[in-house]
């Protein structure tokens, strides 16, 4: 998993728990170092360690964290550069869905060994989709729950998700639609700060 | 004010109705009539400025021509249709823009297309312009999105950079290398010195001053100093024995420990010895490096108590006096202040 992936799990842990649960995280789960690399890349099996040991000290289940930590990416207001890379999807909730197929490939455009889990959106109706996900690390389909959810707010729509389940390390999420204009969202200006 | 207001290439007068395609397709386009004033205009552009700001205004009393330069007259902008035009509003905020006129179905017309080019960032954060200013095929918001994208990245391997350069600082004050010439660094010889001072053994120090290091540097260049460093290096260490301890101090200052070496003849022939071996000259490319060393020399007897911070200051004082004998020898300090 490249390091943008493993870092955003340890600001995460730091940022919402502390940095002393973090550094008992690392030393529990025996990484060998102390502090990810965004720029670096780590083998799958630390990324998965990480996980289950956070949500052993964390006494959280290792799904339940995952889709926090979604949430955590759009939300919390370190990660704020982040959630604008995600509303240049589009102007609306609708849109920004069907920008999530490019998104992989938008990713690859800013670091270009970044691999995002492959995702793909089918409309079944115009307020039904689902959202499959495909990536080594299991739970990968929760974090984009956490990420949907707070994407939706955001926009100011009202959805409901679900999880489907997993098969062959492809995880499918189910949205629907309630409304698009449920409430005001949050602003995106195009030009950032002034 | 109101001839002006007529959209004369409206439904009434272009059947086409080119002015409501061009909206679509180009919002940040602008007709103008046969005597160069301006006559419709594209909805983003209305956003940057009051449509009274544009309507029958001379298109160039809205904007100065910046390239082509020879454009004066509405006869001239027909001249330049079709080739890139550089423009820049002459109101502030004087955005730049690019663009490129042709001229109109209706006969006399022309229709100019602007972009925002490379100020699109700037622009878009002066006009607080968002999604639906832009065409849907215009490429401005995926260049938004990679421009915030990209200082995202770099911003995280600047800052990765940082670490890494922190972490070679520390590594390189903790080694005991020096990394140019692989001698011993300072700290390294500090501790050795430290060693046979609480020992209480006899030794000689040797300090070794480069002459005419500068001049090398200065005038072919850090490549060819630190060759120069590199070779006074393996000389040193060849006319010593493993037990003496050949250091870097910085710069071009040597310091040698000759342990159990209380014999001033010995230690005035190897001080000839690195001299001569110093002054061959040392090839740099297709230059000659010459140059030679000043040595200053200090004996630590067993029943002396002198700390290493004197000692380097005695054998500072003989190796200034070799400066001043003219360079290119060996002194030794007498004690009470005196050399010689």
């Amino acid at each position: 998993m490249h390091g943008l992936t493993n870092r955003a799990i340890q600001c995460f842990v730091i940022d919402t728990y502390g940095s002393e649960r973090w550094a008992e995280c690392a030393r529990v789960a025996d990484i060998g170092f102390s502090d990810f690399e965004s720029m670096l890349i780590y083998d799958n099996d630390l990324t998965n360690q990480i996980l289950d040991t956070a949500s052993a000290a964390l006494n959280r289940p290792r799904f339940e964290l995952m889709e926090d930590l979604g949430t955590y990416l759009v939300s919390h207001p370190n990660t704020e550069s982040l959630r604008r890379l995600l509303r240049f999807g589009g102007d609306t909730f609708i849109e920004f869905l069907h920008s999530l197929d490019e998104l992989p490939d938008r990713a690859r455009l800013a670091v270009s060994d970044f691999d995002l889990p492959e995702l793909d959106l089918r409309d079944q109706t115009a307020t039904q989709y689902s959202l499959t996900c495909r990536s080594p690390i299991a739970g990968t389909g929760h974090v984009f729950i956490g990420i949907l959810r707070a994407m939706a707010d955001d926009y100011g729509a009202l959805v409901i998700l679900e999880h489907l389940g997993a098969s062959q390390g492809i995880e499918t999420i189910s949205i629907s639609l309630v409304a698009c204009e449920f409430s005001t969202g949050r602003r995106f200006n195009l030009g950032g700060q002034r | 004010m109101t001839v002006c207001h007529v959209d004369l290439i409206g439904p009434a007068t272009d059947p086409c109705n080119t002015g409501a395609i061009l909206d679509v397709l180009c919002p940040m386009h602008l007709v103008l009539n046969k005597t160069g004033h301006i006559i419709h205009v594209g909805p983003t552009l209305i956003k940057i400025r009051e449509s009274e700001d544009w309507l029958g205004k001379r298109f160039l009393e809205v904007f100065s021509l910046k390239r082509p330069r020879s454009v004066n007259s509405a006869q001239d902008l027909e001249a330049v249709s079709g080739s890139k035009l550089h423009l820049q509003l002459r109101d502030p905020p004087t955005t730049n823009l690019k663009g490129v006129l042709v001229p109109g179905h209706i006969a006399g017309q022309l229709i100019v297309n602007l972009s925002f080019g490379i100020s699109a960032v700037d622009a878009v954060r002066d006009y607080e312009l968002t999604n639906t200013d832009f065409a849907p095929t215009d490429l401005t918001i995926e260049m938004l999105y990679l421009v915030e994208a990209k200082s995202a990245a770099m911003e995280a391997s600047r800052k990765l950079n940082l670490r890494l350069q922190g972490a070679m600082i520390a590594a390189e004050e903790q080694a005991f290398t020096d990394t140019l010439t692989g001698l011993k660094n300072r700290r390294a010889f500090d501790m050795i010195i430290e060693r046979h001072l609480v020992a209480g053994t006899a030794f000689a120090l040797m300090q070794i001053d480069l002459d005419f290091f500068k001049t090398v540097n200065d005038s072919y260049g850090h490549a060819a100093g630190d060759q120069v460093l590199q070779t006074v290096a393996r000389i040193m260490v060849a006319e010593t024995r493993d037990a003496d301890t050949v250091a870097r101090l910085g710069g071009d200052e040597f310091v040698i420990l000759f342990p159990k070496q209380s014999n001033q003849d010995v230690m005035r022939a190897i001080g000839q010895r690195i001299i001569s071996s110093f002054e061959k000259p040392i090839q740099f490319q297709d230059k000659i490096c010459k140059i030679s060393a000043s040595i200053g020399t200090v004996f630590k007897i067993t029943s002396d108590t002198a700390t290493a911070k004197q000692l380097y200051e005695q054998a500072d004082i003989a190796l200034y006096a070799s400066k001043r004998a003219g360079r290119g020898c060996q002194m030794f300090y007498l004690g009470d202040g005196k050399s010689g």
